[in-house]
């Protein structure tokens, strides 16, 4: 299925990455042709079959409920680009 | 340059423990090789100075009689696996110079045995890509060049710094991932072994994400006994993963060197891909013919499913990054674009931060799990992926193993398919498969084209049947007999 420039734009927005108009029409050509190859997927029957998130036939373990690791917040914050004492700083949310 | 860069790790090894030569000078010599081949682009971060440290407390452990299965080897590490305050990076600005303040588990695993790290080695971007050339530090080049051209040929990838430095001696082995042949097409195109594990068999925690129900961590190495001996410490169950596998670990050099005779072997026949080269064709029937020699019964199968795990992986792949990689946002970590609002900065950091094929493949996810088109795609994707993990079991009623070619060609020029996405997708055509059914594969170096560049062969398990593939391989190795060796052209004088 080709996509156009706004669905380009609404895609970009919903994924967060910033997106100059002028790349919008090139960027739809360029997935347009992958997904025009993954369109080939429509051959295959999958009349009744379940999907498969996991190939793991296994049940994964459960572990208690509890806090295993925390309480340094001087670890947690060690990569902040800004910081004010023991919180993140990011920019304003509320007008 | 020293000799002692050229041991297979087994080998290093063994002259480790009878101290026939200390970690120390191991390590050094392959800090002074690694200093020399800048022009490889290999590592993305030396680290002598943890190098050293490591290797004189291992000498310390040593001379006490307390060594570890690995006391002593030197490592080179893929800068996707969190490294306690050394920086790590996924290949990707955005990262910037992310510090972890923990280890991953599968590193934590190869320093509790007594291994040396020697640095972070480069790789694409989130291990996006079969060149190396997503990469935020620029491609790595293969230490090969074929007899005609001296141009410079891409290693694969997204593995590349790993196979590139095992292949050209700068490190006795290296860890490495594959989410649809990140591990195995690069050592086909380095002449260097490498296993993509059973899924759950090597725990993710400490690994960055790219998809998390595709990815496995897995050794480079140059002999099939170092990759089993790598795997055997990089492998165990790990509580910090809810996907990692509680079986036990066994040790998987004991395979090396068992017979063959009476495994039933399969050849996929849907693997006959149109175009394959002819010298592929003709080393998978070497291949075939080896291990017939061995006493293996070769039987033809079927795989029905197979040319449509690529498309079903792109989107399966993408759709689970795009969910991964929500978390480079700017705010707790990595690089930060400030904008107006806070959706700009998102947009202005996930922007600058991420590389083409990182943001194309983000879009992608995206826009198949968005309202209106999860069902045609990813739920498709999904219902297409149980097909070929059904093509499999139904083929392992039948044999012991699947033997087919790594990649679907040798290494190819730096930019040769860089206009094409598609095309450069197409490299994964062979190895895809087994990382959407979870299932355990080998690549053995087994021939060089008429250009004189490596090829590698493909060896498919049950899952959990690492054993069986070593055991195998081991075959392969020996009846190839593979000694060719890159001339080291990228050396420089210290």
């Amino acid at each position: 299925m080709a996509i156009d420039a706004a669905t380009v734009r609404k895609v970009a927005r919903l994924a967060r990455i910033g997106v100059d108009e002028a790349a919008l029409e090139p960027l739809a050509a360029e997935l347009s042709r992958i997904l025009a190859w993954i369109e080939q997927l429509s051959e295959v029957d999958t009349e009744g079959v379940a999907p498969m998130a996991s190939t793991e036939a296994v049940a994964l373990p459960m572990r208690e409920d509890v806090v295993t690791e925390g309480g340094d917040p001087r670890t947690v914050l060690a990569n902040a680009s800004r910081v004010d004492r023991n919180f993140f700083v990011v920019p304003k949310v509320v007008e | 340059m020293s000799e002692l860069t050229r041991l297979t790790l087994k080998a290093a090894l063994e002259g480790l423990n009878a101290r026939r030569f200390s970690s120390v000078e191991l390590a050094q010599a392959h800090l002074e090789a690694i200093a020399a081949a800048r022009a490889l682009n290999a590592y993305v971060l030396e680290t002598p100075e943890k190098a050293l440290a490591m290797a004189e407390a291992s000498d310390l452990r040593l001379a006490a009689g307390e060594g570890g299965r690995l006391e002593g080897a030197t490592l080179g590490i893929k800068d996707l696996f969190c490294t306690e305050g050394v920086r790590s990076t996924a290949g990707s600005k955005i990262l910037g110079n992310f510090e972890p303040t923990y280890e991953s588990t599968v590193t934590a695993n190869l320093w509790r045995d007594g291994a040396v790290m020697l640095g972070k080695l480069n790789m694409d971007e989130f291990a996006m890509g079969s060149s190396n050339e997503t990469s935020a530090f620029g491609p790595v080049v293969n230490p090969w060049r074929s007899r005609a051209t001296n141009r410079p040929l891409s290693p694969g990838g997204s593995s590349g710094g790993s196979a590139a430095a095992v292949a050209a001696d700068l490190a006795l082995g290296a860890t490495a991932t594959d989410t649809g042949g990140s591990i195995r097409q690069p050592a086909s195109l380095t002449g260097t072994v490498g296993i993509k594990p059973t899924y759950g068999r090597c725990s993710r925690w400490g690994i960055v994400a790219f998809a998390s129900s595709l990815d496995q961590a897995g050794p480079i190495a140059k002999t099939v006994e170092d990759a089993a001996i790598l795997l055997t410490s990089m492998a165990g169950h790990d509580p910090k993963d809810s996907t990692s596998l509680p079986v036990a670990t066994p040790d998987f050099a004991a395979f090396v060197g068992r017979p063959v005779k009476g495994l039933r072997i399969g050849v996929p026949r849907e693997y006959r891909a149109d175009g394959m080269p002819a010298e592929i064709e003709a080393l998978w029937e070497r291949g075939v013919a080896w291990l017939r020699d061995a006493g293996c019964e070769i039987v033809d199968v079927s795989l029905p499913h197979t040319r449509y795990a690529l498309p079903a992986y792109y989107i399966i792949a993408p759709a689970e990054a795009s969910s991964n990689l929500a978390r480079y946002d700017g705010m707790r970590y990595g690089l930060r674009v400030e904008g107006p609002t806070l959706t700009d900065t998102y947009e202005r950091t996930r922007a600058a931060g991420f590389g083409a094929e990182v943001r194309r493949r983000v879009l992608i996810g995206a826009y198949v799990l968005s309202a209106g088109y999860y069902d045609a795609y990813y739920l498709k994707a999904q219902k297409v992926r149980r097909r070929i993990a059904d093509d499999f079991a139904a083929a392992f009623e039948r044999v012991d193993a699947l033997l087919t070619p790594t990649a679907p060609s040798a290494a190819f020029g730096l930019g040769d398919n860089a206009a094409d996405p598609v095309a450069m997708y197409l490299n994964d055509v062979f190895t895809v498969t087994v990382n959407l059914a979870g299932l355990p594969a080998l690549s053995v170096p087994a021939g060089l084209d008429p250009q004189g560049l490596p090829l590698g062969l493909q060896l498919i398990g049950r899952a959990l049947d690492e054993g069986l593939l070593f055991q195998l391989g081991a075959v392969l190795e020996q009846a190839a007999d593979f000694r060719a060796r890159p001339e080291p052209w990228w050396r420089t004088a210290a």
